[in-house]
């Protein structure tokens, strides 16, 4: 089970922004899937974890959106 | 100290409505992946710090500038550009565009960095300069001058002059 976030339509840096807001309210460990249009939330969203320490565990594309799951770390 | 212990510091010394994107875009992605940000505010930059933002752009000099029309792109001639009513239009394009594309407002850019903790700091020189009145300007941000910006930028990880 995993907390949802719908940034579809928004542009940089908001998909980035609300990310960090959404991951603050889960669990350490617990999945945050992010749902964007942006083309470059999928460098950003890499950059964001590598820099944060989250992990970005998975990236796909389907229908031009763009779904990440970002694990909480620490 | 930042989470990560990095930091960035930014001078803001334009305040159009173009020009106060990449200030507002870099301090809130930094801070939110984790930076210490602070935003020195200076000259033209300062009216940035407004509680009432009237922003405004102009196609005087920007000879890059187009704008998307009918699928092409338009680009405003110099001598067109110093008619009345041209940057208000200009302006009306920019915000039209803003909205369309799903990009954050100055307004909601600025919120977000108050939110996120990012420092922001007044130029007092320019204050007395251009006699702004701290009544003026939005709370939470603090009044001080080049030796502050630069005990800061010493300690910065990234600086950049915008």
């Amino acid at each position: 089970m995993s907390t949802v976030l719908d940034v579809k339509g928004l542009n940089c840096p908001l998909p980035i922004l609300r990310t960090k807001k959404a991951i603050k309210d889960i669990a350490v460990d617990a999945v945050l899937e992010v749902h964007a249009t942006d083309p470059g939330s999928v460098k950003d969203m890499e950059a964001f974890c590598k820099q944060t320490g989250n992990e970005l565990m998975s990236t796909a594309e389907a229908g031009g959106v763009y779904t990440f799951q970002i694990k909480r770390k620490g | 100290m930042a989470v990560n212990g990095k930091s960035m510091s930014i001078i803001v010394t334009k305040g159009s409505l173009d020009w106060a994107y990449p200030p507002f875009i870099l301090a809130t992605t930094a801070a939110a992946m984790d930076l210490d940000v602070t935003l020195f505010f200076t000259f033209y930059g300062l009216t940035l710090l407004k509680k009432k933002l009237d922003l405004k752009v102009t196609t005087l000099g920007n000879a890059a500038m187009e704008m998307p029309m009918m699928g092409g792109h338009m680009a405003m001639p110099n001598l067109m550009g110093a008619l009345p009513g041209m940057d208000a239009m200009a302006t009306a394009m920019m915000k039209d565009l803003i909205k369309k594309k799903g990009v954050a407002s100055i307004e909601d850019l600025r919120d977000a960095a108050a939110d996120c903790g990012v420092r922001m700091i007044a130029c007092q020189m320019t204050m007395d300069l251009f006699e702004y009145n701290q009544a003026d300007m939005i709370g939470g941000i603090e009044y001080a001058g080049a030796a502050t910006y630069i005990e800061t930028a010493t300690q910065c990880d990234i600086n950049l002059f915008i």
